[in-house]
């Protein structure tokens, strides 16, 4: 039965009514091939509405108070500054050419971006919105990280195959580290005394010690019934304490778990079609992983490592962040 | 004087302009040699897709600045050295001189030339990279332990062709063979590689016009093509695209074409855009102001599998490079999804094949279900088992 348009008013004011007070929180997922950002209500599980960006957006990630979001649109040559509350873009930072991954300083003011085209690292001010600096680094940078103490900047980069140190009070090099084939993300952990480097066509994690810049150890993978050349860690993130890493493994289409202490890999968990980034809600409970290739996130139950519930997205979800709304 | 050299030298002057510290000091000078034999291009119906002058030479001199990035954080010299055969001129003195700089050699010649080349090295130290010639006996009875192959064999591009129609379940096949020189070649890998995939190969013609097509293929293509019965898919051998650029849409039955046309096995082709491609792709079109083709790329890859072992090594004599890139550790981020790596009993590289259109990446083989005990990208071209290669056997 169809219903009345009466009806139909009515039950949708109701939603309206019920929607209101209770906000819950959200994860912002960058659309690459559809220039936008779809947003999940992490309590129902659903995409909320849909905001347009520049160009192939990639790299996102929010001010500390969250009241800002800086979206690096690769193809816009830009990274843009939202206002997360109204999706309106305030203004474009300057970021050099091919924006790709970013990372915000630990002072909620610089940014460091990898410029893909260009084999440099710029820093931005974004009060000032100004370059503050540029650094030449290898051939596609992409990852990026600073260390807890803001001491530290890293860019990897993928042909060149390394891990660049930069020092932020002078904006030089002052180490470049080799790792496997195609380094994609870096994230200081421990308190900053480890630095983890994925390498997706090598198929490892390399650990360094931060204070002497020294490989520790290697983390290899291995998905039953899957070519190793398929297992390609790309984006990974730590659980509360930084006891264990989840790490998205491209086009095996899995989530290995890594004891963080012992360096094994505990589990996998099938998600969805190229897995390439993911963050977490706000206790660390849930992740949730954006799959490029089957264009949704997969929403993983951390304390069960089960795959949850897989929500569809617009075209090549590359990004992850994580906004709370109170 | 039939052949000129010149020289790339940045590397010294790159270095020095850069504030950064090589850690890890391993210096190193590495010098390449990039060897072309000129081949004057085969008189062709159409105009529309002319073979760029500098085929080839900008892979090369891309993958120089791709080393040369990494070599400077490392304390690496980096020296490309450009010899140009002209059409008829002196291919194997030209060789002998490259030699006596290096024992790197990258070669973009046709298979003759290769062949020559080959013989010349034979118990020297030097290490040769086939990136211009296809031809499959390079790989297997005429092997030679002091050259590797970073273009892929016309085997392995005939196989990626077959694995889409046998996954597509075009069984019966139709041939169309040119008169043009390679022609002949490729139909004899694409009868090969049907066999191999168990597809059959009913009706086959020869393409002996020599009217001009752009005015009356629709006239006389239908007709030439009626004779062939009815079949799945039409194959297409011309390996100067002369004739097969003529063929879609106008043949007598409503069926695909492949080979030299519409669904083409391609190296490396300006569709390719995932894994990380559309950066090489755009890397490349900013140097060189247009797209990336196949030789460009094996080109490239021949000089970036230096560079890796370069690295990885940290030496810079031919023979440790050679021994590294066959064993187990070696593997060259390529842009095509999965790790490069060569094959230990003929120095072939094993990569997956595009399988495109002009507009868009239809496929990429290895095509998902074809198994191989070691890896899938050994079921593209020449395995261990039946290879003639006895260069490589220690």
């Amino acid at each position: 039965m169809k219903p009345t348009p009466l009806l139909a008013c009515l039950s949708s004011l109701c939603l309206l009514g019920a929607a209101t007070p209770a906000l819950s929180d959200e994860i912002w997922v960058t659309n690459e091939k559809d220039d936008t950002i779809s947003v999940i209500d992490i309590e129902t599980m659903e995409v909320t509405r849909t905001i347009p960006t520049g160009e192939r957006p990639r790299g996102i990630t929010f001010s500390k108070d969250f009241s800002v979001v800086y979206i690096c649109a690769s193809d816009s040559d830009a990274v843009q500054v939202m206002d997360p509350a109204t999706g309106e873009i305030l203004h474009d930072l300057p970021s050099g050419e091919d924006p790709e991954q970013f990372v915000l300083h630990p002072d909620d003011r610089h940014l460091y971006i990898a410029n893909e085209d260009d084999a440099i690292t710029t820093v931005v001010d974004t009060v000032s919105r100004t370059v503050v600096a540029q650094i030449d680094v290898g051939i596609e940078p992409e990852g990026m990280a600073v260390s807890p103490d803001g001491k530290i900047a890293i860019t990897t980069s993928e042909t060149t195959n390394m891990a660049h140190w930069i020092d932020t009070e002078t904006q030089e090099l002052f180490a470049n580290t080799l790792v496997d084939s195609r380094p994609r993300h870096a994230e200081f952990v421990k308190g900053g005394s480890e630095l983890w480097v994925s390498a997706e066509i090598g198929g490892t994690i390399s650990v360094f010690d931060v204070a002497t810049q020294a490989e520790k150890t290697k983390i290899s993978f291995e998905v039953a019934n899957m070519h190793p050349d398929r297992v390609q860690p790309v984006g990974f993130e730590f659980t509360q304490g930084d006891t264990h890493a989840f790490v998205a493994l491209g086009p095996s289409n899995h989530v290995a778990v890594v004891n963080a202490e012992t360096y094994e890999v505990e589990d996998y968990i099938l998600v969805g079609r190229r897995v390439w980034h993911m963050d977490f809600n706000a206790d660390r409970s849930l992740l949730f992983t954006t799959n490029g290739v089957s264009g949704d996130v997969t929403v993983i139950d951390v304390a069960s490592r089960k795959a949850l519930k897989s929500i569809k997205v617009g075209r090549f979800p590359w990004g992850a962040a994580f906004r709370p709304t109170n | 004087m039939s052949w000129r050299s010149m020289a790339i030298c940045l590397a010294v002057t790159f270095c020095s302009s850069l504030a950064s510290t090589p850690t890890d000091a391993q210096a190193a000078d590495v010098t390449v040699q990039f060897v072309q034999q000129k081949v004057p291009p085969p008189p062709v119906l159409s105009n529309l897709d002319p073979i760029p002058e500098d085929l080839g030479l900008r892979g090369a001199e891309l993958a120089l600045t791709d080393n040369m990035t990494t070599g400077r954080f490392l304390g690496q010299n980096w020296t490309l050295e450009i010899t140009q055969v002209e059409p008829g001129g002196d291919f194997a003195s030209a060789l002998d001189a490259a030699l006596a700089q290096t024992d790197l050699v990258i070669l973009d010649a046709p298979a003759a030339q290769v062949r020559e080349a080959a013989s010349r090295v034979a118990g020297t130290t030097a290490l040769l990279f086939n990136a211009g010639a296809s031809d499959p006996a390079l790989r297997d009875e005429a092997c030679s332990a002091n050259m590797l192959h970073t273009l892929p064999s016309e085997y392995m591009l005939s196989d990626a062709l077959m694995q889409f129609a046998v996954k597509r379940r075009w069984t019966d096949l139709a041939l169309i063979t040119g008169e043009g020189p390679g022609d002949a070649e490729q139909a004899a890998a694409l009868e090969r590689s049907a066999t191999k995939f168990g597809l059959k190969i009913g009706a086959r013609k020869t393409w002996a016009f020599d009217a001009d097509m752009r005015r009356n293929a629709s006239q006389e293509v239908p007709l030439f093509t009626q004779e062939l019965g009815d079949y799945d898919l039409l194959l297409v051998a011309d390996a100067a695209n002369d004739f097969a650029r003529y063929i879609p849409f106008n043949t007598w039955r409503p069926r695909p074409v492949a080979g030299a046309e519409g669904l083409t096995p391609q190296v490396w082709d300006r569709v390719v855009e995932q894994w990380g491609a559309a950066q090489l792709q755009s890397r490349f079109a900013e140097l060189a102001g247009r797209d990336m083709q196949g030789r460009d790329y094996a080109v490239w890859a021949a000089m970036r599998a230096i560079g890796e072992a370069v690295t990885r090594t940290k030496a810079a004599d031919a023979q440790t490079l050679r021994s590294y890139m066959l064993g187990p550790d070696f593997e060259l981020a390529g842009f095509k999804g999965r790790p490069l790596t060569f094959r230990d009993w003929n120095g072939q590289m094993r990569q997956p094949i595009a399988l495109t259109h002009r507009g868009a990446l239809v496929a990429q083989a290895p095509l998902e279900g074809f198994l191989h005990q070691r890896t899938e990208l050994d079921t593209l071209g020449l395995d261990a088992p039946e290879s003639r290669c006895a260069a490589f056997k220690q």
